[in-house]
């Protein structure tokens, strides 16, 4: 397995026309991601997720992207045409979104969404597409995958839904998943049961995974390395193992409000904003 | 100051509560907490006279709760809900929205009631005549709470209030209920599906599963992790973060 970067990103910004102004979600980020897990965390509005879509063109219509690089291997990401997207776009990078529930079509049966995600990349018939989509189901642990195969996205769980959105963005085998927040409107067993899914899965395939959250610890126990947003900056790079030696008092501060099982019912240690945080 | 024993509800042939005793005494603070489906929600829906089909004892300052609630109950009870977008009315103002309980329990003085109420939660009068859109998640969530103080009730029912914001707001929230609950004597009952909350402000914690309470805690025990019920062992686990290995222990308790 090669070192080498899939995605070089360098001074990403996202910038938004609203009727109030210009607004900056993401002011300047540059990473480079190898095969590995990338977690980027950040409180609401701190540009985490729109990172996410501008890498896979996704900002919405009144937003503009500028970078000095954004590169996924040779390609430039910056100046696709739809065409050329539509050739990136799941089948090398694809995106698991927060909440299955708006993610999912709901007048079309789990297995033809399926079906539809793998035969847009592959040429095969729709019997050998059928059997992918089952083994496809079945890799994500779903117990009854023929059963499953045959529902529309009401029928099922949250957390299978969230399984069934894995199952198909991972079918068309992408290098890179970019997950946003996939697990925040789960319970916290199953989001855990889930992650494990993903996990294995990328770990098995060899995929690159850049994980969205908002919580520090979840990203920090499950990715290698952790960048933390805030205000469109990341403000800190972090190995995972080592968020006890965060530096930055954005960082520090986060994790010191959460509150601890120690039986300790003294007021939390509130974050303290500092203007200077937000110029990077 | 609140006392529920052998309290069962039911969603049409659904029992969503079985059994469920709950004793909190004056100024205390009780936790529940539980997964989605679990019926920590129902209990305090149950309390404030949103369910009907309900069957059991429940006590509020010795009082036993009928099947309505009249207005001298709303005094002494009132709830914060979870969704601080959801439970404010999107075209009233904040004084609005503050004057309406006064008005409606004829207490007089709305004025210096609705000021009041917004320096007991941090807010400055610039808020008064603000729009609930034009405020922060967590500045909503206070206003929220300031509904709920207006009445000067002794209990409040607690439904989730910072599962919506994010840490850092929810760290000040926390800090304002704990102070509020010192300075004005509240008693709380507080649900959550998160631990840490809840054993950061409760005293006495119950845990449950399918509307059953499957194991109480004091705060104490949850810091050292003393729980017996597999189930709560492994929410306790879960809480911790994710562990290849961990997972692989979890069953299904459906």
């Amino acid at each position: 397995m090669s070192n080498e970067p899939l995605l070089n990103v360098k001074n990403l910004k996202v910038t938004f026309n609203t009727p109030k102004g210009e607004v900056n979600a993401v002011r300047g980020v540059s990473f480079s991601l190898g095969r590995e897990r990338l977690g980027i965390v950040g409180e609401s509005g701190s540009g985490k997720s729109q990172t996410g879509r501008a890498i896979l063109g996704l900002t919405a219509a009144n937003g503009r992207i500028t970078a000095d690089e954004l590169k996924f291997h040779d390609v430039d990401l910056a100046n696709l045409t739809p065409k050329q997207w539509r050739k990136v776009r799941g089948a090398r990078i694809s995106m698991i979104m927060q909440d299955p529930k708006y993610s999912l079509n709901p007048v079309m049966t789990i297995g033809d969404q399926i079906i539809e995600a793998y035969r847009e990349h592959h040429k095969v018939n729709a019997r050998e597409a059928r059997h992918r989509a089952i083994d496809m189901l079945e890799a994500v642990k779903i117990r009854d995958p023929e059963r499953v195969f045959n529902s529309y996205p009401h029928e099922v769980s949250g957390g299978m839904g969230q399984r069934v959105m894995i199952a198909m963005m991972l079918i068309p085998e992408p290098e890179l998943i970019i997950a946003d927040e996939p697990t925040s409107a789960l319970d916290v067993t199953v989001q855990l049961q889930v992650m494990a899914i993903l996990d294995d899965l990328v770990r098995d395939r060899g995929m690159a995974l850049i994980f969205i959250s908002h919580d520090l610890h979840l990203v920090s126990s499950f990715c290698d390395r952790v960048l933390v947003m805030y205000q469109g900056h990341v403000v800190e790079e972090l190995a995972a193992s080592a968020l006890h030696e965060a530096k930055h008092p954005y960082t520090k501060g986060l994790l010191n409000c959460l509150p601890k099982m120690d039986g300790d019912h003294s007021d939390l240690p509130i974050l303290e904003r500092e203007a200077s945080w937000a110029e990077g | 100051m609140i006392e529920i024993s052998k309290l069962n509800a039911w969603f049409d042939d659904h029992h969503v509560l079985k059994d469920v005793d709950i004793s909190v005494p004056a100024n205390g603070s009780f936790g529940l907490v539980g997964e989605s489906g679990s019926g920590k929600s129902t209990v305090l829906r149950t309390i404030t006279g949103l369910v009907d089909d309900w069957e059991g004892n429940i006590l509020v300052n010795n009082k036993e709760l009928g099947t309505s609630r009249d207005k001298a109950f709303y005094r002494l009870v009132q709830m914060v809900f979870q969704d601080p977008f959801g439970s404010l009315h999107p075209r009233h103002t904040i004084d609005r929205i503050l004057t309406e309980p006064v008005n409606i329990h004829g207490l007089g003085n709305s004025d210096s009631r609705v000021i009041e109420a917004l320096k007991q939660v941090g807010l400055d009068n610039s808020f008064r005549f603000r729009y609930p859109h034009q405020l922060s998640g967590g500045q909503r969530q206070r206003v929220a709470i300031a509904r709920a103080l207006i009445l000067e009730p002794k209990v409040l029912l607690l439904d989730e209030p910072t599962s919506a914001l994010d840490v850092s707001i929810q760290a000040e929230v926390l800090n304002l209920l704990s102070r509020l609950r010192r300075d004005l004597g509240l008693t709380y009952i507080m649900v959550s599906h998160d631990l840490a909350v809840v054993a950061h402000m409760c005293d006495d914690i119950a845990i449950m599963n399918h509307g059953r309470i499957v194991e109480r805690a004091t705060a104490g025990q949850l810091a050292e992790g003393s729980l017996e019920h597999p189930y709560s062992q492994q929410l306790y686990k879960a809480a911790g973060g994710y562990d290849r290995a961990v997972v692989d222990s979890f069953v299904d308790w459906d």
